[in-house]
């Protein structure tokens, strides 16, 4: 399973917002930690505003900070903002009037986009922020997406 | 007591305990479980509680939350059944988890939280290494659940056929 690269940015930039939910962050610094450029993370951060889920604060010192529901939001919730991650039951559907061999490989296909699709959608931001931490031992979460 | 912060992160005070099953609690075990599953299993849950709560206790555990504070109206707010399993399909030792219910007017306020970390720590004392569950994928609460308190994908993969085919 591949991401595309604004799935994976929203995904980056929600973690570090919603690890602390009272801070701004510019988009510069978000860029800058994920080695992308300022202009392609703005898209993202315009997308996410649109679903709710960041805010944008002008002046100085301005920048982002997290307006959803970390422990409700998935990571599917955020993937289907950017990319189409429906296609599977679609491609099932075509797939009914294959050949034989066809179905026999769209069928195993659909069975690990359904999986991987289960997954993401059960996996909340409050998750992975636990995740992280748990993987970071006892320091502090501040200290690691900060 | 146990504090914990609802959906609507306002915290709510319960006070919980959780024991091992009683007999006396089966009534309101079938009782939940039909709430939950609209099926009422009483030779279900008995056999479950001879086999669960009468023998082997010291690797088979069969909790119960139930609410300590007066005037409640389910007293029993959920269980969990859990035992070792040892050599299954090759494993090692392990500890398995295989009913799980919380009172639904009680959700989101720690329970299931609670229960589940009993059951670990269960497990942990009697030097189990491994805790595990089977979900139905599409069921996102018990998906939900399960990750958040840290569960992952593990190595074995539940197979099947229709033998209709
Ligand atoms: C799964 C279940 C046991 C959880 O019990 P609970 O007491 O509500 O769980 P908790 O309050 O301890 O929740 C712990 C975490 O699980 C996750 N979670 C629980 N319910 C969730 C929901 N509806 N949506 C998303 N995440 C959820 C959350 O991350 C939650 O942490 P949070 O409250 O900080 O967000 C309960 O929902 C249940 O009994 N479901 C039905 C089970 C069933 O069908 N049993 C019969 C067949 S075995």
């Amino acid at each position: 399973m591949k991401l595309q690269i604004s799935s994976r940015l929203a995904i980056f930039a929600l973690i570090e917002l919603a690890s602390e939910p009272e801070r701004q962050i510019s988009v510069s610094e978000i860029g800058e930690k994920y080695g992308v450029s300022a202009h392609h993370l703005a898209k993202v951060m315009h997308t996410l505003g649109r679903a709710g889920l960041v805010r944008s604060i002008r002046g100085v010192g301005g920048g982002y900070s997290f307006s959803g529901n970390a422990r409700r939001t998935t990571l599917l919730d955020v993937i289907m903002l950017f990319e189409d991650a429906t296609m599977s039951d679609r491609e099932l559907e075509k797939n009914a009037d294959s050949t034989a061999a066809e179905w026999a490989l769209g069928r195993i296909l659909f069975e690990i986009d359904d999986t991987a699709k289960a997954t993401l959608g059960s996996i909340t931001i409050a998750t992975m922020l636990k995740q992280i931490a748990r993987r970071k031992g006892a320091v502090d979460l501040k200290t690691v997406v900060g | 007591m146990d504090t914990h912060k609802d959906a609507s992160g306002t915290a709510s005070v319960l006070q919980i305990d959780i024991r091992r099953v009683r007999e006396a609690d089966l009534p309101q075990v079938v009782a939940l479980d039909e709430r939950v599953t609209q099926i009422a299993k009483p030779d279900y849950w008995r056999d479950i509680y001879d086999r669960y709560a009468e023998r082997r206790v010291g690797e088979r555990f069969f909790l119960v939350a139930e609410d300590a504070g007066d005037a409640a109206e389910f007293p029993l707010l959920g269980y969990i059944v859990g035992e070792i399993r040892a050599w299954e399909f090759g494993s090692e030792p392990c500890g398995w988890v295989f009913a799980f219910s919380v009172e639904p007017g009680t959700r989101l306020q720690g329970i299931g939280e609670r229960l589940f970390e009993a059951m670990s720590t269960e497990f942990k004392n009697i030097g189990i290494k491994t805790m595990r569950t089977m979900v139905a994928r599409h069921n996102q609460l018990h998906m939900a659940f399960f990750r958040s308190e840290g569960m992952v994908a593990g190595p074995y993969l539940q197979l099947e056929m229709d033998l209709d085919e």
